[in-house]
């Protein structure tokens, strides 16, 4: 990202941004030799992030290989996406018209995916002061994947956490219960298909008394119409 | 006097087996379980912590968390993104106008929009006066967990004369609700400037008052000297982040190494580590980082540009395809959203990694082994909000 929008700094990263691009490149090329066909997706933004995915066998391996051959050794989350768009839509829509019907296509992000669900954590090397993405696919049937304990020791809350909002269970985590929830609490808050009750109970206040856009700023009129057609149209 | 419902009778009978439960759950035949919390001082909300004891030793300690959880991630995906700073003002309450400024700029980040030079400057100003906001009440309350009681109100005064500038610009203490994508929401009030640097005085002041009251205190080193050490691998494992990570040596800081848009690279401060790793180390580094704050806070006024407060953006914002991290060093530490957008008005997923969930996670490992007393001066030091691991 550009610091300041003053002309000296404006022309810096423009120098700097296939340097750091380079690196970025290397840490892939570096990946997919040390794992193999295991590196199934990598997407780069140039100057700014790395994403690389990675099959589920190869998951703890992805870990150690990052953490020991490439120097990333600060560990900072580790959570899980559900790709599935949302039946219940963000409940903006009409109260009066008739519900959308939701999509089920699920399209998965950065670096690709398969499944619904992906497992991503995110590692940061000091030396090279390298941000790192890895994603995994974790198919519907069979929600399990290595734990990374012996990875990161900061993983242990993390990975409980993904199992109490999504339901993926971690194999050899010694204690994995949940952790925010209550031990009786069913259902798994962080899948889309899981209901914001206090949406259901009560319709959004912003979609029953909608001021109207003031006329006026020309850019504002397209907009304007886009969103209203975003609202009634869910998230399709 | 009157008389007890049968409802009533029968919610605190429930409360009464869920307690029995609770403590059930963790008796063993070693040692004894102390239940911490979940209304200790010394755990800045409501955090339970289980310590099974072998007479005043600590065999294992178990955090329990929860009480606090509101599901931010999951409110986020029904809200749209102006909306969302609005919640996450409130993930760490002392500090809040920093927790809005790596979600903005993430939400910039996937849209390709900069904010103009001058709000990027008074956004720096503002996250350091949080920080300073937000530190100052932990150097008072660290202080209150040895037992000193007087650097506590000493820090509760001082830091209103952050607050109220604070306030005085954005209108809100403790949730401003400022920062815009594309800029802030307002301009600085007249005079702000001339009373900021005014309270910096102050702030500096305070710094030398607490150096000399706590940090010469020979009861406070006592108790903090080589109590609850955590090496710097070990640190880097867990993912501690700010003030916690520099104390075990890492020289990592966020604002220098990891430049997002904001000003601290056009002034000149300075990182501070310490080599120990133990209480007073992460005591030591938080005040020297309240007084490079005021430095940044009053470099920063001096070379404040002129212009736009505000990017141009469309009224309605819809944030393009795409995933973005950013993150920010915090006053608690590393704070960063991954967010993910599918081009709505609204994210379409948040993850808020927050510092205090990874500082904490540290807990049962730095606490095995030592007596009771220090657990509480342990905790003191790793300063955590509640709202910052709850979510």
């Amino acid at each position: 990202m550009i610091p300041l929008s003053s002309p000296e700094t404006t022309e810096a990263p423009e120098a700097e941004a296939p340097a750091t691009d380079e690196a970025r490149e290397e840490l892939v090329a570096a990946l997919t030799t040390e794992l193999g066909d295991a590196v199934v997706g990598s997407h780069i933004r140039t100057g700014d992030d790395v994403w690389v995915r990675v099959t589920r066998d190869a998951w703890r391996e992805a870990g150690l290989v990052a953490r020991d051959h490439l120097g990333f050794r600060y560990f900072e989350f580790l959570s899980a996406l559900d790709w599935l768009p949302s039946p219940f839509g963000k409940n903006e829509d009409s109260p009066t018209d008739p519900p959308p019907t939701p999509s089920t296509d699920i399209v998965t992000g950065y670096a690709g995916g398969d499944t619904r669900f992906q497992v991503f954590a995110r590692l940061h090397s000091f030396s090279q002061k390298l941000g790192l993405t890895l994603k995994v696919d974790i198919p519907d049937d069979d929600l399990r994947i290595d734990t990374w304990l012996p990875v990161f020791a900061g993983v242990n809350w993390h990975e409980r956490e993904v199992l109490e909002m999504f339901g993926i269970t971690f194999t050899g985590h010694p204690h994995l219960v949940k952790l925010y929830l209550p031990g009786e609490f069913e259902g798994y808050p962080l899948r889309k298909d899981f209901p914001l009750l206090a949406r259901h109970v009560k319709p959004w206040p912003g979609i029953v008394d909608v001021e109207p856009m003031p006329a006026g700023d020309e850019p504002a009129e397209p907009d304007a119409t886009d969103a209203s057609d975003a609202a009634e149209g869910g998230d399709a | 006097m009157a008389a007890i419902t049968e409802r009533q009778k029968l919610a605190y009978a429930n409360a009464q087996a869920a307690d029995g439960r609770v403590n059930l759950e963790f008796e063993t035949d070693e040692g004894m379980t102390l239940n911490m919390g979940p209304q200790h001082p010394a755990t800045h909300g409501t955090l339970r912590i289980v310590l099974k004891l072998d007479g005043e030793q600590v065999i294992s300690c178990e955090p329990v968390m929860g009480y606090m959880h509101r599901g931010y991630e999951k409110l986020t995906e029904v809200r749209t993104y102006p909306q969302v700073t609005t919640l996450v003002n409130r993930i760490d309450w002392l500090g809040s106008f920093a927790n809005e400024v790596p979600f903005i700029l993430a939400a910039e980040k996937l849209m390709d929009i900069e904010a103009p030079p001058r709000a990027q400057w008074i956004r720096t100003l503002l996250f350091e006066m949080s920080r300073i906001a937000n530190i100052s009440l932990f150097v008072g309350d660290m202080a209150l967990h040895i037992g000193a009681m007087t650097a506590a109100f000493y820090a509760f005064r001082d830091r209103e004369y952050v607050l109220n500038q604070i306030e005085s610009a954005t209108g809100g203490r403790f949730h401003p609700n400022f920062d815009r994508i594309g800029g802030l929401k307002d301009d600085l009030p007249k005079g702000w400037i001339v009373d900021t640097k005014a309270s910096m005085e102050r702030i500096r002041d305070f710094c030398d008052e607490m150096e000399t009251l706590v940090e010469g205190n020979e009861i406070f080193q006592a108790r903090t000297r080589g109590v609850g050490v955590i090496p710097a691998d070990v640190a880097m494992a867990y993912g501690l982040s700010g003030a916690n990570l520099r104390a075990s040596g890492v020289d990592w800081d966020l604002r220098r190494d990891q430049p997002v848009g904001l000003a601290w690279n056009e002034v000149d401060w300075h990182v501070w580590t310490h080599p120990d790793g133990d209480s007073f180390s992460r005591f030591w580094v938080r005040l020297q980082e309240i007084r490079e704050s005021t430095k940044i806070i009053d470099q920063l006024l001096d070379g404040l540009p002129s212009g736009a407060i505000m990017a141009k953006v469309p009224r309605i914002i819809k944030v393009p395809e795409g995933e973005a991290w950013v993150a920010t060093e915090n006053p608690l530490g590393e704070m960063g959203y991954y967010v993910v957008s599918k081009g709505d008005l609204g994210p379409f997923r948040v993850k808020i990694r927050t510092a205090s969930f990874n500082n904490v996670a540290v807990v049962p490992w730095v606490t095995r082994g030592v007596y009771v007393p220090d657990v509480v001066t342990i905790l003191a030091s790793l300063y955590f909000i509640l709202g910052d691991i709850d979510r």
